[in-house]
């Protein structure tokens, strides 16, 4: 059973907050819930699908179901890290295609930056149940330098610089300038990148994501649903996932999971990369965009820094507008996980709300790409495409 | 090294590994059906799903794939991953050298160092 067509995203909410000492992380959940339903023409009466991951608190969506009083027939919560918000608004489709909800309702938000949160470059704990705790955690591996060994591999084979992964940086800067919300607003130059102190080499702190509080939730229904809606239909026609990890010590670096969720992805849709107006792709760190670039087949293998470079990601000028909210690098990057603010920007520029300054014209196809977890080791891949009806 | 080193878990599935490691014997997972080296260590093969995983005693011989130096932190510490001589890529760190000299595919040897109250953990150095 395809999905292709069978579910619209007729709500998308990106709250605003950047710092939230004031609030609880089932709070700031409950008011993205209610941010998107308000922006969709729809209640919290209206909800019979929720879905959430490992930011939500409490066991799956038990807790969150209850604070927000829901009355489910249809809940999940799947946990791929920072991807499973591509992943969940494809698992929303997939029930509303199988007839297990019609309104389904898909939260994220946490606050590491009032946690005071050392997301990048501390280990994080784990559980000793997990079968690999033994062979990494002796090792000190964190997000920055499980990110930072794939950029490494990556430059020693394809002679990537750390100029154009700057580039990345640069362009999601472009764009943020153009964010009131974005926590990063100025500018950059690739100097101002590569010149950065180093945090986890080759990655300097301006190869890095932002760390900020936040949220977001997007509303997906059925097709009968959503016309009756006042907003701009954005149809779901593609989706794909994937877990790539060490297999047994055989593996690449210089690859992600993308490169197998993006094919299932575009052979849903029935596009292919060419076509795509705008992208969304995850951003924990300069590498994260250009390595998935590469697997999404937007360029070759190994050509990622040449094609990100001299602008190429800037709405406007370059050949594929990536996030135009300034994305993690530069806008926000809540609970530590990306892909949930990847569809929301894919929404407003395929509904044409995105700041003029950076709107696609015509975007009328739209592709968000999240990865969670860790390059270095195993991570989960979800890709989205969207089309404008 | 100044940095505290987190101890391994021992588990009964890798045990032998740690009761080896404690004689300085370095020990790569074997399959003795499908006769592939594995890493992490396991109990069920991860090519053939077989449970005849052999601890075969090794060189500790193998060479960079690649490594990060974490910088942004008090005492900074080299991870890689190093691909044995024996086939797989396991992950680690290299220690006892200058981290400005490292280069992948760097030839490196293994050496045990101690954790915080726990089993010693396999780390490199170049060879």
């Amino acid at each position: 059973m395809s999905i292709k067509g069978k579910a619209y995203i007729a709500g998308a909410f990106e709250h605003p907050t950047r710092h939230a000492p004031d609030k609880t992380v089932a709070q700031l959940h409950a008011e993205v819930a209610l941010g998107a339903l308000a922006d969709a023409g729809l209640t919290r009466d209206d909800v019979d699908g929720y879905f959430c991951s490992g930011d939500a608190p409490g066991p799956g969506p038990a807790s969150m179901a209850e604070y927000m009083n829901l009355k489910l027939r249809h809940a999940e919560s799947t946990e791929l890290g920072g991807a499973s918000y591509t992943v969940m608004a494809a698992h929303a489709a997939e029930a509303i295609a199988a007839g297990k909800c019609d309104v389904a309702l898909v939260t994220l938000a946490g606050r590491p930056r009032s946690e005071g949160m050392a997301t990048g470059t501390a280990p994080r704990p784990r559980d000793p149940n997990q079968p690999e705790a033994a062979w990494e955690a002796p090792y000190a591996i964190t997000t920055a330098n499980a990110y930072a060994m794939g950029a490494a591999r990556h430059m020693h084979e394809y002679g990537t610089t750390s100029e154009q992964l700057a580039w990345v940086k640069v362009a999601a800067s472009h764009h943020a300038q153009h964010n009131p919300h974005a926590m990063l607003p100025e500018v950059v130059t690739v100097d101002d990148v590569v010149n950065s102190p180093m945090i986890a080499s080759p990655l300097h702190r301006l190869d890095c994501c932002v760390i900020s509080d936040g949220g977001g939730a997007l509303v997906i229904v059925r097709p009968e649903i959503a016309r009756k809606l006042k907003r701009p239909l954005v149809k779901i026609i593609g989706a794909g996932e994937a877990v790539k990890h060490l297999a047994g010590g055989t593996f690449d670096l210089t690859t992600t999971g993308a490169a197998r969720s993006g094919p299932i992805a575009f052979a849903e849709a029935g596009v292919t990369p060419a076509d795509i107006k705008y992208a969304s792709i995850y951003d924990s760190f300069t590498i994260t965009v250009l390595i998935q670039i590469e697997d999404l087949g937007f360029c070759a293998k190994g050509a990622g820094g040449k094609f990100v470079a001299d602008g190429n990601l800037i709405s406007g000028t370059g050949k594929l507008p990536f996030n135009t909210d300034g994305g993690g690098l530069c806008n926000n990057h809540p609970a530590n996980r990306g892909s949930m603010t990847k569809v929301i920007e894919a929404v407003r520029q395929l509904r044409g709300e995105a700041h003029p300054a950076v709107q696609v014209k015509n975007c009328d196809l739209a592709l968000a790409q999240g990865m969670g977890f860790l390059l270095a080791t195993r991570h989960g891949s979800g890709t989205l495409i969207m089309e404008r009806e | 090294m100044a940095r505290k080193i987190t101890p391994p878990v021992v588990t009964p599935e890798t045990k032998p590994f740690w009761d080896a490691a404690r004689e300085g014997r370095f020990t790569v997972p074997t399959c003795g059906a499908c006769g592939k080296a594995h890493w992490y260590p396991r109990a069920i093969c991860p090519f053939c799903a077989s449970d005849e995983v052999e601890w075969r005693e090794s060189a500790g011989k193998g060479t960079i794939y690649t490594f990060s130096v974490m910088r942004r932190v008090k005492d900074p510490y080299a991870i890689a991953h190093v691909t044995l001589a024996e086939g797989p890529t396991m992950l680690t760190n290299i220690v006892d050298c200058d981290f400005d000299t490292l280069r992948i595919g760097q030839p490196v040897a293994v050496v045990f160092k101690e954790t915080e109250n726990g089993p010693p953990a396999p780390m490199f150095k170049p060879a």
